[in-house]
């Protein structure tokens, strides 16, 4: 580990968007220890897209700050972005170029030295092999998931926003993709903020879970804590509560009672 | 595996360009759009120049800068063309967030669609040209050096209307694509490209002098019809081009910041 791995991994300090008259994200801190999974909970308009944007540098915050690695990505995003990366279904690679020149652009992108070594061993890490050289627009849900990843991971990321990564997936293929996240956080030590409505996903890929609602934080703690102190038999139903604003959580000593 | 970011990284730009390579190489649709519309244009003006060519002798040496206007007006729209078109192709592919959370430097992403606009112009515009000698008789590379200095006043002016039209389009989505093929025609009548200044009334010549191009089609005429090679006029364009790529950059920069203030990077296509 070296001495970035270290520290916080993300640090979001009173982090703040408006839209015009609408606030998406309204003052919000946390901080993700390096090598952790942090699941990123909310329901639709809760600012969970706002928010990994702006972790991103895709959007910029009305006030407050987001370091990545110690880099404040408002200001010196290059220093993070080249040690980041980011999947998500509602963002795709260029459909006529088969998968291998996708992968040799993003390698050649983020610096990877190796590329030809590289896609090799990220195509039979991630079973891509077989249609390496198909257009990535001709490929199945499951296949262009896989792809996605595999150029999310092509630069072996320290820092892994995905935002619903198994978004219309088959039961088995998601299976198959959350072994592999699982796998690569803790060969590498990765950091991986995880936005997704697949509370079963979440609770088995987490260490800790950030419910947001309207712009806020509104908990924060491990998913088994949080079960236990919603008073719930999982995570759905602690978000439904949540989304809902139906129960407030039970105290930790009475629900250690 | 190691890494490297640089501020600046040509491998990246060769990156980008390599991404535009494989797709043009992919779609023969593409490559067939780069040709068949400079090719009906030139031979719509090569038709219109021998009609009028065949009347009264006095319009026979104005005639012959119409190729050589078409030629060059082509020039000028297919290099903000080529430009803007890779751009919009990441904006069409849903590509673009993918590159703006790489390391891809601003500056790096529009070298590559500097580098990319020569290349599409170069695989519809050399070919056509040459169809020119064979059925017109009219050689535009018989300009000789002088093209050189046409030419790269023509890119800078459609780079600086490319850089403008993309960082519309980040700023307000795809509804603004339209401004991408429309543009540059707000240009046309004031351009001068098939007359002189001189046509224009007099109080619009003045704002016709602060376009780049209108400097180059008055050389072109000098050269063509006097066999004059107007330096002051090359410089006059090159002077102007770089306050219109400068506004460009700086319009690029604004609006990708404005982009950023607005969210629409990760709202792509809306």
């Amino acid at each position: 580990m070296d001495a970035l791995t270290s520290m916080a991994a993300i640090e979001v300090d009173r982090l703040t968007k408006h839209y015009g008259e609408s606030i998406a994200v309204d003052g919000i801190s946390f901080r993700i220890k390096a090598g952790s999974i942090t699941g990123l909970l909310g329901g639709n308009g809760a600012g969970k897209t706002t928010t990994i944007g702006m972790i991103m540098g895709l959007v910029s915050p009305t006030s407050g700050s987001v370091k990545v690695m110690g880099a404040d990505m408002a200001r010196e995003p290059y220093r993070a972005l080249y040690r980041m990366n980011f999947e998500s279904p509602y963002v795709d690679l260029p459909h006529r170029l088969t998968v291998r020149q996708n992968l040799t652009v993003f390698a050649m992108l983020y610096g990877v030295s190796e590329v030809a070594e590289r896609i090799s061993r990220i195509s039979a890490d991630l079973d891509l092999s077989e249609f390496l050289d198909r257009q990535s627009g001709k490929l199945s849900a499951g296949q262009k998931t896989r792809v996605a990843l595999a150029k999310a991971l092509i630069n072996e990321p320290d820092v892994l926003v995905l935002d619903e990564p198994t978004a219309s997936l088959d039961p088995d293929t998601a299976d198959w993709i959350r072994g592999h996240l699982e796998r690569y956080s803790a060969t590498r030590r990765a950091t991986i903020l995880l936005a997704s409505h697949n509370m079963f996903e979440v609770e088995r890929l987490c260490d800790r879970v950030i419910m947001m609602n309207r712009g806020i934080i509104v908990d924060d703690d491990a998913p088994e804590h949080l079960i236990t102190r919603y008073g719930r038999q999982n995570l759905e139903e602690v978000f439904l509560d949540v989304a809902r604003g139906r129960r407030e959580p039970v105290l930790e000593n009475e629900a250690a009672k | 595996m190691s890494f490297n970011s640089p501020a600046f990284s040509f491998r990246r730009v060769g990156a980008m360009v390599l991404r535009h390579w494989y797709l043009l190489r992919s779609s023969w649709p593409r490559l067939l759009e780069l040709t068949y519309w400079p090719a009906v244009q030139m031979f719509m003006w090569g038709f219109l120049q021998l009609g009028v060519a065949q009347q009264t002798g006095t319009f026979v040496a104005a005639t012959s800068t119409f190729l050589a206007g078409f030629f060059l007006w082509d020039l000028l729209f297919r290099g903000q063309l080529g430009y803007s078109m890779s751009f919009l192709e990441e904006m069409w592919s849903r590509n673009l967030p993918n590159l703006m959370i790489s390391p891809l430097r601003p500056a790096e992403f529009v070298l590559s669609l500097m580098i990319m606009s020569v290349i599409r112009l170069s695989v519809g515009f050399i070919p056509v040209t040459i169809l020119a000698i064979w059925f017109f008789g009219f050689n535009l590379w018989s300009l000789g050096l002088a093209l050189v200095f046409f030419f790269a006043n023509l890119f800078f002016t459609g780079w600086a209307v490319g850089m403008f039209c993309s960082g519309l389009v980040l700023r307000n989505g795809m509804g603004a694509e339209g401004l991408t093929w429309s543009l540059m025609f707000i240009m046309l009548p004031l351009a001068c490209v098939y007359y002189p200044v001189t046509t224009l009334p007099l109080w619009l010549q003045p704002l016709a002098w602060l376009l780049p191009p209108t400097a180059v089609f008055e050389g072109m005429r000098a050269l063509v019809l006097n066999h004059i090679f107007r330096a002051d006029l090359m410089l006059w364009a090159l002077g102007l081009n770089v306050l219109w790529v400068a506004i460009g950059a700086a319009s690029f920069v604004i609006l990708l910041r404005g982009a950023r203030k607005v969210g629409s990077l990760i709202s792509v296509g809306e």
